[in-house]
Formats: C-alpha cells, sequence, structure tokens
C-alpha cells in the first residue's frame, strides 16, 4: 500500500467518492460553527470595532490562495516526475479554487481597509504581492484553456507553475524591498507571543479548518469532474473509431 | 550557434519589423507621456525613470512573438530541434538576438530621452540599469514566447504570462534608475538586479528549451 495507488483513477475515484461526502459535510459544519461563532458571539474589538470581524474570511482565504498555489507546484512536479494523469488533473483543478480564494482575499481586505487605513486600495507589499499572484493565477488558468492537446497543457502548465513559483517568491521580496507597507505582520506564527487575543485566535482556527477541508473538497470534486470529462473523451473518440 | 545568431540578427534587421518596432515604441511612449501629464520639468523628471523602464518593458513585451512564430511557420524550429546545436543553445541565441535588437537598443537610446523628460542627472545609471535588466527581460519573455509556440494567436496570452515574471526585474531596474538620477546609494537593488539577470539567464534556457520541446513533441 502506497501512496501512489491513487494514481490510478479507478482508484482514486472510489476513494474520492468516499471522502467527498465527509470532506464536504465537515467543511460546511466547520465553516457554519466558525463563522458564525466569528460573526455573532466575539465581542467588538476596541479599536477597529465590528470590522474586525471580516479576518474570518479574509485571513483563510489569503492562507488557501498561497496553499492552493503550494498544492499545484507538488502535483505538476509530480507530474513532471512520474506522469500521473490524476496528479496534473488535481492542479487544473485546483487552479480556480486559488484563484477565488485570491479575489477573496483581495475583495474582503479592500472592504476592510476602507474603514481601517481610509482607502481601498494601497500599493502595500502583501496587497502588491498578492495582486501579482492573482495574475499568476490567470496566466495558468489561460494556459491550460488555450492548448487543446491535454498531455502537452499538462507539461507546459507544469513548467509555468514551477518556473512561476520561483518568480513568485522573488516578487514577494522585491515589492517588500520597493515599498514599506501599511498591512500589519504576522499575528498568527506559532512562536510569537503577540498573537490575535484568544477570543479571535480559536474561532479563526475553526474557519481556516473550515477553509481546509472546503478546499480539499472543492479539489476532489473538480478533479473527479475533469476525470469523468476524461472518460467521455476517451469514450467519444472510441466511438467515432468504430 | 554564431551562424544562428548571424541569421537572426539579419532577418530581424531585413524584414523590416522586429529591429525598428520596439524602438519606435519607446520613442512613442516618451512623447506621449509628457503630452498626457503635461510638461511640468519637476513632475516629469521625478516619473522620468519609472516611465522610460515600464516603456522598454513594454516594448520588449511588443516583440515577443516573434522569436519563435516565424521559425515555427516556416518549418525551421523542426530543423534546429534536429540540428546538432542542444536547444538550450538554440533558445540562449535566440534570447541573445532578440536583446541585441531590442534591449540594447533601448539602453542606448535611453539618455536621450531622458533628456527630452526632463531627467536631471544619472542618465548613465539609466542606461547601465536598462542594459543590466533588458537580458532578463528577453530571457524570460523567450521563456513564455517558448511556452506559446503551438498557439495561432498567442500574443496577448504571451503578455499574461510574461508580465508577472517581469515583476522584480521591472522593480529593481527602475529602482537603480531612480537612485542613480537622487544620488543615492544604489548598490543592493544593482546587485538584486544583476543577480537576477545571471539567474534567469543561467537557468531558464533550460526551462524554455524544454517548452519547446514539449510543443515540437
Amino acid at each position: 500500500m502506497s501512496i501512489w495507488e491513487y494514481a490510478n483513477p479507478k482508484k482514486f475515484m472510489q476513494t474520492s467518492g468516499r471522502l467527498l461526502p465527509w470532506a464536504t459535510g465537515l467543511a460546511a459544519a466547520a465553516l457554519l460553527v466558525g463563522l458564525i461563532w466569528g460573526f455573532f458571539l466575539t465581542p467588538d474589538d476596541y479599536r477597529q470595532g465590528s470590522t474586525v470581524k471580516i479576518i474570518f474570511l479574509h485571513v483563510p482565504a489569503a492562507l488557501m490562495a498561497i496553499n492552493a498555489w503550494l498544492m499545484m507546484l507538488v502535483c505538476s512536479l509530480i507530474w513532471l516526475i512520474r506522469r500521473h494523469h490524476v496528479s496534473a488533473l488535481a492542479a487544473k483543478a485546483a487552479a480556480p479554487i486559488g484563484l477565488t480564494m485570491t479575489v477573496i482575499a483581495l475583495v474582503t481586505g479592500a472592504i476592510w481597509g476602507q474603514p481601517m487605513w481610509g482607502t481601498w486600495w494601497a500599493w502595500d507589499p502583501r496587497l502588491t504581492s498578492f495582486l501579482i499572484l492573482f495574475l499568476f493565477y490567470l496566466g495558468y488558468i489561460a494556459l491550460w484553456s488555450a492548448i487543446e492537446d491535454p498531455d502537452t497543457a499538462a507539461d507546459l502548465t507544469s513548467v509555468l507553475c514551477m518556473v512561476g513559483s520561483v518568480f513568485a517568491l522573488l516578487s514577494r521580496y522585491a515589492v517588500n524591498f520597493w515599498n514599506q507597507g501599511l498591512h500589519q505582520g504576522a499575528s498568527l506564527s506559532m512562536d510569537r507571543k503577540e498573537n490575535v487575543s484568544d477570543v479571535f485566535w480559536l474561532p479563526l482556527l475553526v474557519c481556516i479548518a473550515g477553509f481546509v477541508l472546503l478546499f480539499v473538497a472543492l479539489v476532489l470534486l473538480r478533479t473527479r469532474t475533469e476525470i469523468r470529462a476524461r472518460r467521455l473523451a476517451a469514450l467519444l473518440a472510441r466511438e467515432r473509431m468504430a | 550557434m554564431i551562424a544562428l545568431l548571424l541569421r537572426d540578427l539579419r532577418l530581424a534587421i531585413r524584414a523590416g519589423g522586429g529591429f525598428g518596432l520596439g524602438l519606435a515604441f519607446f520613442l512613442l511612449v516618451a512623447v506621449l507621456v509628457p503630452l498626457g501629464v503635461g510638461p511640468e520639468p519637476a513632475l516629469l523628471a521625478r516619473i522620468a525613470p519609472g516611465i522610460l523602464w515600464v516603456g522598454a518593458l513594454l516594448a520588449c513585451l511588443l516583440s515577443l512573438d516573434r522569436i519563435f512564430a516565424l521559425d515555427r511557420e516556416d518549418g525551421s524550429l523542426d530543423l534546429l530541434a534536429t540540428s546538432p546545436i542542444p536547444m538550450e543553445g538554440v533558445v540562449a541565441v535566440k534570447a541573445l538576438a532578440h536583446w541585441l535588437v531590442t534591449g540594447l537598443p533601448l539602453a542606448l537610446a535611453a539618455p536621450g530621452l531622458a533628456v527630452m523628460l526632463q531627467l536631471p542627472g544619472g542618465h548613465g545609471w539609466l542606461a547601465i540599469s536598462l542594459a543590466l535588466g533588458t537580458p532578463a527581460l528577453s530571457m524570460i519573455g523567450t521563456f513564455g514566447a517558448a511556452l506559446t509556440v503551438g498557439l495561432k494567436r498567442g500574443g496577448l496570452l504571451l503578455s499574461l504570462l510574461v508580465l508577472p515574471l517581469y515583476v522584480p526585474t521591472l522593480i529593481f531596474g527602475a529602482e537603480v534608475a531612480r537612485r542613480g538620477v537622487t544620488g543615492m546609494e544604489l548598490g543592493t537593488p544593482l546587485a538584486l538586479l544583476a543577480a537576477i539577470t545571471g539567474g534567469a539567464v543561467a537557468l531558464l534556457p533550460f526551462a524554455a528549451a524544454l517548452a519547446v520541446r514539449i510543443n515540437l513533441r
């Protein structure tokens, strides 16, 4: 029993079919609990008032926007090295979800920034690097949809994902150099004393878990769709041959 | 490889496109911006390094799809793939040729345009930053062009792919030029710009060659 067994589409379909309802249910439960707890059962911040509650959407979405790209990078590497089709399809399936997460993070950030900073948008390093990440997602998705042959598309997008990751990291540090930020620093690290206070911290954790589960459920669902689409295409091709 | 370089240069100069296009576009940007933002010398001097860098970047972007498209159409790309030169070398030569016909003229023309834009000083640093940064632009662009070789109309997609990759180069390049004008210490951005160019030139040929091979498969 090794992890590569799931590279077999049939095995993947079986397992993911069994996992999917659980992931979906747990994601819904965690999001429901986390968001209700966060929005209605936490006190207002003494300086930010009730706008602080945007954190329960903003932070998990931003986290998943980056993690989705990381997942695509790992899948691309697996595809390039071992050529498992499920891996390439999972990377393809994750991209639009990552894009959506990036947009959610940018939009909630703007809505939060307007009352707090007095502006919808600032050319702050974090904001700017998310905008660049948004462009990377767009380019990746556009390349997938532009190329007809699925294997060529998978190869080229994998190469783009690897090169893009290097440049995304470079951009992240370049924009730091370029402008000082308005955005606050990390407030969730494990090794620091000053984190978000516990009142917000616990529901935030639940929300993050909810977003992770939501991501897993959506990726499984979309990958299954991709595999079924691939099978359908193969069946149609066979019918045309006969 | 030298024969290939000479061939590419000759094609670019004679076919009446690649060579003048980037330079003309660059000139156009430098002329249109003052007309758009107004003729105040102080304002122009402040934005000139950024304008010239963005102009150079867009001028590079303009001629990228020519790098492989023509060779792909007439089949010479297939011949190059079967030739004894490794594809990495072909890609590197293509990038070098692109730089010689766009990046280098831009860097040489930049000080003249900077005078038009009322830049008080630092023309040398502007030219140096462009000369040092445009090879990275050409190399990254060649990678983008390699990804889109197989597409009929890849122009828009190519810009979308390449634009985010250009961000670090633009930031450091424009920073060098800006600091050169104001006379600030510019060692750090200059070193980082050189590092990006060096890294791109060293590593991207492999990625670009891989992309070309996939597209020719």
